[in-house]
């Protein structure tokens, strides 16, 4: 009743082809939009924007680019940590070789550089599929953190082998850097998220994203209609890596500020996301907001409710949060093998019933 | 029983919440779970039991009560940030993150929200140059310290020649692993003894490569930065290919008992540094043991008390509730701000006097703080385990690191680090 397309009456193709043909959902999204553009920037403070918006406003980058690779092109990827570092320190390397040049470029080229890559690592994908797959991805994930570790011209020769971001302003507000407000931090990544999630949006429905699809479903079938594997597998590659090489560089210049590669883009980075697409929903943009959210914002909730309002010692409650994070990813797939955007459909299917279910 | 406890924790809840309640905020970025939580524990149990004797005993600093805000870092970056950031609000007077990555992550935020941040003996070395790190402080000694006093250490020991020994670093791939390399690189440069370097990658438990090497090309010695689970594998591993553990020696995180322990008597003669003395019958321990432990506050089980890293815990929170009230004096008030507890820190002096007024004689060296130096004396002393008795024997006094050395690669580091981010510097 509440929630229906009946009397949502479409005259034109380009209105029966819009992002969101049912009206409810327009509504909702640009409710949406406004709270985030309109609203949460005057209200946000530090605790906010680093504890909570700005990780799972990169995730969500990140989820998205691995979601456009695993869940849209069905290629299952374990390197995601590894071109994230390549984000953050193609970042760091033109931040600091081009200090004239703005941040926004930078964060775009260093997502380009990670496409390159990508690309490159996904050349064994036209000879091995599945399993054998993410092997060879994995591969990337501990080479590329070696690289990052070994060769210190990626690290500008520092005693510590650590990158950190300097200074960087947009508009005359720092965006990196330890003076940047709140608002500026969340404000860049609410930018790059919308603009990484509209792209994401628009391909998946266009000719490339079927292409993807078609590889994922059967890619002998998908072939022998004539869709090209090589320039599919490679393409998916390519734009999955400029997104999670974009979020890389947000999560270095950004959100922490400052990075050491084998712990913050080691492996646990890589199976960290790809939790995030299955919880979230493999080949759903939806999926990959949820997902991160779930993943960001639950343990940082067991932490409040456990430390703050039960007053329980801090090392009973970090060994809580894995046993129920963990607890929960079971009882998802288990329940919904599908993803939090799967239940999110059938909820809306409920409500065009409601309140008559048949 | 039970709820009775629970009860109380609420009731504790409230009165914490009460805003009106003046109050020194001591945020304990502690970690208790993960690989590192062996080392990570007892620091901590040392830290808060030390503060919640305070309370017990004089009512807090300067009559003003202590509150530890515990966060959970897991030695993770990311958490340590979150820590930072929920626990600052608080009105957090100084920061002891016990962890390299989480202080280079939060030295350029805490410059700038102006907090006091003190690693004692880790960290970023050249923070011990304060006029340009204003807000760091890593007094009594740091990590090119900590290298300078082992080779003075092998100097002394080879008659104060090394030309032509081999000596091996084995490191934790980190930021913390990688700080003693450029001034052992120094140091191999000016007595002519050669460096090989081995890097173990988080958390440490993967070594076999590493410890095949060194038996492949048997350097004289094996120095180490680990810390975790690492500390005990090398020494595990070191003992397995009868390597001479009187040769091996471990940096002031790579000596405490729980990471001998686990090798049994293999583990016998194994060496580390360390910035304090240990000594489990001080009478601050039985004070600790008859106010807080007793009284039902102890902060862990309570089954640390004395031992390396517990001491260790303790003597960090001396040196906090010393500066705060070294500031309280200057500024004449008790209620201290962060900003106050740094100048109480910039001219802290200890001295065995007070130490052992404190209950803690000779605990650590004598040193005094100024706003140019924020490093301490850099003193070290080399200990060796006995595995036969289970403890750790002191083998040498107080070794002084070669300042010539490591001075002009601070002045160097921090110049850098000035450049890059634009500070003038110069004393607040």
């Amino acid at each position: 009743m509440l929630y229906r397309e009946a009397g949502d009456f479409k005259t034109t193709y380009v209105a029966d082809n819009q992002t969101f043909p049912l009206k409810l959902d327009r509504i909702g999204f640009w409710i949406t939009m406004a709270v985030a553009w309109l609203v949460i920037p005057f209200v946000i403070n530090d605790y906010w924007a680093s504890s909570l918006l700005v990780p799972f406003l990169i995730y969500a980058i990140a989820a998205i680019g691995l979601n456009i690779l695993t869940g849209y092109c069905g290629q299952v990827s374990l390197g995601t940590g590894g071109f994230m570092a390549v984000g953050a320190y193609a970042c760091y390397k033109l931040m600091t070789s081009f200090p004239d040049v703005n941040i926004m470029i930078h964060i775009v080229l260093a997502g380009g550089i990670t496409a390159v890559v990508g690309a490159a690592f996904g050349l064994p994908s036209l000879r091995i599929k599945g399993f054998y797959l993410a092997v060879a991805t994995l591969a990337a994930q501990f080479f590329l953190v070696w690289l990052f570790n070994k060769v210190s011209w990626f690290y500008n020769y520092s005693a510590s082998g650590q990158i950190s971001a300097p200074e960087r302003l947009v508009a005359g507000v720092a965006v990196t850097g330890p003076s940047t407000p709140a608002w500026a931090q969340y404000l860049i990544c609410l930018f790059f998220v919308t603009l990484c999630a509209v792209i994401a949006r628009n391909l998946t429905r266009g000719t490339i994203g079927r292409s993807w699809m078609a590889i994922r479903d059967m890619d002998i079938a998908a072939e022998i209609i004539g869709v090209n594997p090589l320039k599919a597998k490679l393409t998916a590659f390519a734009v999955s890596s400029f997104f999670v090489g974009i979020a890389g560089a947000l999560f270095f210049a950004v959100y922490l500020g400052a990075v050491e590669v084998g712990e913050a883009f080691g492996i646990q980075k890589s199976f960290l996301v790809l939790f995030m697409i299955i919880i979230g929903g493999l080949g759903s943009i939806f999926g990959s907001f949820a997902g991160a959210a779930f993943l960001v914002l639950l343990p940082v909730a067991l932490k409040w409710i456990g430390v703050d309002v039960m007053g329980w010692p801090t090392d009973l409650v970090a060994h809580f949060q894995l046993v129920i994070v963990g607890a929960l990813i079971m009882f998802f797939l288990i329940k919904e093998p599908h993803g939090l955007a799967q239940l999110w459909r059938l909820a809306k299917e409920k409500l065009r019933l409601w309140p008559f279910p048949y | 029983m039970k709820m009775k406890k629970l009860a109380a924790m609420a009731l504790a809840g409230t009165l914490a919440a009460a805003p009106a309640m003046a109050e020194l905020v001591i945020p304990d970025l502690s970690y208790r779970t993960g690989p590192y939580a062996a080392g990570g524990t007892p620091f901590s149990d040392g830290y808060q039991d030390y503060f919640n004797l305070l309370n017990a005993r004089d009512g807090g600093i300067g009559g003003e009560a202590i509150r530890i805000v515990e966060c959970e870092t897991g030695y993770n970056t990311e958490k340590g940030v979150e820590c930072y950031e929920s626990t600052k609000g608080e009105g957090a007077l100084i920061y002891q993150p016990l962890s390299t990555g989480i202080t280079y992550q939060i030295i350029p935020k805490a410059t700038v929200d102006e907090i006091p941040i003190h690693t004692m003996g880790y960290g970023r070395t050249s923070a011990a140059n304060g006029e340009v790190f204003n807000w760091v402080f890593n007094y009594p000694a740091n990590y090119w310290d900590a290298a300078s006093v082992m080779v003075n250490y092998l100097l002394e020991e080879n008659g104060g020649d090394l030309s032509g020994k081999s000596i091996a670093l084995i490191y934790h791939n980190s930021a913390y692993g990688k700080e003693p390399i450029r001034t052992l690189e120094e140091l191999s440069a000016m007595h002519g003894f050669e460096l090989s370097q081995l890097a173990v990658d988080h958390p440490g438990q993967e070594q076999k490569s590493q410890w095949l090497q060194i038996r492949r090309e048997r350097p004289d010695y094996v120095l180490m930065w680990g810390w975790g689970v690492m500390n005990q594998v090398a020494v595990q591993e070191a003992s397995n290919i009868g390597f001479p553990m009187e040769n091996f020696i471990g940096n002031w995180w790579a000596g405490a008992e729980h990471d001998v322990t686990p090798a049994g008597a293999g583990a016998d003669g194994y060496k580390s540094l360390n910035m304090n003395r240990i000594d489990a019958d001080l009478p601050v321990f039985g004070e600790i043991r008859t106010l807080v432990h007793e009284a039902g506050n102890a902060a862990g089980d309570g089954s640390n008390v004395g031992s390396v890293l517990y001491t260790r815990g303790m003597y960090a929170a001396m040196l906090a509730a010393e500066a705060i009230a070294n500031a309280q004096e200057i500024h004449g008030v008790t209620d201290v701000t962060a900003a106050m507890v740094r100048d109480g820190m910039a001219s802290l002096e200890i001295t065995e006097a007070r130490m052992a007024e404190l209950g803690m004689s000779q605990i650590g060296p004598e040193f005094s703080v100024s706003c140019e130096n924020h490093g301490g004396s850099g003193l070290g002393i080399v200990q060796q385990w006995s595995a036969a008795d289970s403890q750790w024997v002191a083998l040498t006094d107080y070794i002084a690191p070669d300042d010539s050395v490591i001075d002009p690669l601070i002045a160097a580091d921090s110049a850098a680090f000035a450049a890059e981010n634009n500070i003038e510097p110069g004393c607040l």
